[in-house]
């Protein structure tokens, strides 16, 4: 409590931390509905999963590192052993949204789009509070107006919907966040330094626009071969980015962003990206399983290059 | 014998490629990069927990989900149909560009309205199917496969490109916590600032890009047929 009622943090930083309470609680919902759900596969599986990671996320602040550490590496096992699963779930039926949208009509957008003006709002005049709190400001926004819309839209509609997508998600979800992890433990083992000492040999230090090139293509590269522009973007700022682009004094913003968008040229150009490039062919019943990524290699190419070239001249 | 410290980056590589369970390999990739850099076991568990909890920012996501699940019940997807559907009379390629014009928008917001499952195949390839036949001509299956890539190629482009630009979306806040630990500080803001060339380039090149194909595959695939028609249909 005298986090809340200290002078010396912020009130961004106290509301940001409400925030993650209140996604903690959602979380935590989220596993001890599945335990209570005759109907998930794995009960105890999905309970500890969500459990584990509600308690990090609402409370991880005053939780010692290691014990968070530790709950982190827990929360992972049900995942691993492929024990997570999704119970019962009320999708909303078709003729329900229908009816809802004869009578909401167009307006139905507002909810949707308050919560990214709120974001750039808050980020621009209200820099002491932050995008963060944008977001949750948005979002309060937002369900007023959905219960105004539609008093159907009880609060416990909101909570269910959410358990319910983000049991689909699964733990899959965790990734971005277990990635951003995975690379601050390479920054800190010193695997950045191995590789740039590796790729120094072979590109030549000191030289930013070179540095640029190879960064933007090592990106995209790896993005094809692991599918996950996300994974790449880790190893590869660590590897290349800082030491061969960064380090000689390149926007961290622009070159840092934009690499991951570089990446995002190798998702366009993989099977490995599976969700976005394989799943559709099947959706679609297209007969030419490759019929996603041959219509996407040109602009991907021209993306790439684009992107280069941007790179090169804001650096 | 600095060289064993990669090897947490050839188990990110080599398990990703062959498609092992991805929360799997991160967690070896962390345990093992761990042990062989000197961090032990205490040093992992609190890099681990310092970091996670430090990026809990990208756990914003769970938050949103209060209401796109409630949004969805309320027929967002029904008025973007009919949003798209006010695009009449238009040829596949023009309703695959206008397709990605309102996808790019809304991916600024972080608002989807189901992808290839929810809206391509449901609302997009109807609408699709219906200018081919409006033109008196039947459905060619090759043609038919080609305009359902261009249109799952648009889904991928404009939702990639132009999802950067949500401030708080999942890319930026993992470059900003992927540079934080290097010693760069970046604000979420500036990020999705930086991406707007790149944005408005990829939606442009997507839209002419599939306008073309679509012209010069209806001509490959109707002959002059189609150009006549279209020609008819201006005057």
């Amino acid at each position: 409590m005298s986090f809340f009622t200290s002078a010396d943090v912020t009130t961004g930083q106290k509301l940001l931390e409400i925030i993650y309470i209140v996604i903690g609680l959602i979380t935590l919902y989220t596993g001890i509905k599945n335990a209570t759900d005759k109907e998930n596969p794995y009960r105890v599986g999905t309970a500890v999963f969500w459990c584990t990671l509600g308690v990090v996320l609402a409370f991880g602040r005053w939780i010692p590192p290691m014990v968070d550490g530790a709950l982190i590496i827990i929360m992972t096992i049900p995942a691993i052993l492929h024990k997570v699963g999704v119970g019962k779930t009320a999708n909303p039926t078709e003729e329900y949204s229908k009816s809802v949208f004869d009578k909401i009509g167009m307006k139905i957008f507002l909810p949707a789009l308050s919560i990214g003006i709120c974001a750039v709002g808050f980020a621009i005049f209200l820099p002491q509070l932050g995008a963060m709190v944008g977001i949750g400001a948005g979002i309060i926004i937002s369900i007023i107006l959905l219960i105004v819309f539609n008093p159907d839209n009880k609060p416990a509609v909101f909570l269910t919907d959410s358990e319910r997508l983000l049991s689909q998600v699964g733990p899959l979800s965790m990734l971005p966040m277990l990635l951003a992890s995975l690379g601050a433990i390479f920054t800190a083992a010193g695997v950045g330094d191995v590789i740039a000492g590796l790729v120094g040999k072979v590109i030549p230090q000191g030289n930013v626009n070179v540095g640029i090139i190879v960064f933007a293509i090592a990106m995209a590269l790896f993005t094809v071969i692991m599918g996950n522009g996300f994974a790449a973007i880790t190893v590869i700022t660590v590897g290349i980015g800082a030491p061969f682009v960064l380090a000689y004094g390149a926007d961290p913003v622009i070159i840092g962003m934009v690499a991951l968008t570089c990446g995002y040229c190798g998702t366009l150009s993989t099977p490995m990206a599976a969700n976005f490039n394989i799943v559709p062919v099947a959706m679609l019943e297209m007969k030419d399983k490759f019929g996603v990524i041959k219509n996407q290699l040109v602009p991907a190419a021209l993306l790439l290059a684009f992107q280069i070239a941007y790179m090169i001249i804001a650096k | 014998m600095a060289l064993i410290k990669l090897l947490g980056v050839l188990i990110v590589i080599v398990g990703f490629a062959l498609k092992l369970d991805s929360i799997l390999i991160v967690i070896s990739a962390a345990i093992v990069t761990a042990l062989v850099g000197g961090l032990g076991v205490t040093g992992l568990l609190e890099t681990l927990g310092t970091t996670f909890v430090a990026n809990r920012s990208m756990a914003i996501f769970i938050l949103i989900m209060l209401v796109t699940g409630t949004l969805e019940r309320n027929g967002l997807r029904n008025a973007a149909a009919a949003l798209i559907g006010k695009v009449k009379n238009a040829s596949p390629g023009k309703i695959i560009g206008a397709y990605g014009i309102m996808r790019a928008v809304f991916a600024a917001f972080n608002a989807s309205f189901g992808g290839v499952a929810g809206f391509v195949r449901p609302v997009i390839m109807p609408m699709m199917e219906g200018s081919i036949e409006s033109r008196g001509l039947k459905i060619n299956e090759d043609y038919m496969d080609n305009l359902k890539g261009m249109a799952s190629g648009m889904e991928n482009i404009a939702w990639f490109f132009c999802q950067v630009l949500f401030v708080g979306g999942a890319g930026g806040l993992l470059v900003q916590s992927t540079l934080e630990p290097l010693g760069y500080h970046v604000e979420l803001i500036d990020l999705a600032k930086a991406e707007i060339p790149v944005a408005i380039f990829a939606v442009i090149v997507g839209i002419v890009y599939y306008y073309i194909r679509d012209k010069k595959l209806a001509k490959k695939y109707y002959g002059e047929d189609i150009a006549k028609i279209a020609v008819e249909e201006e005057k």
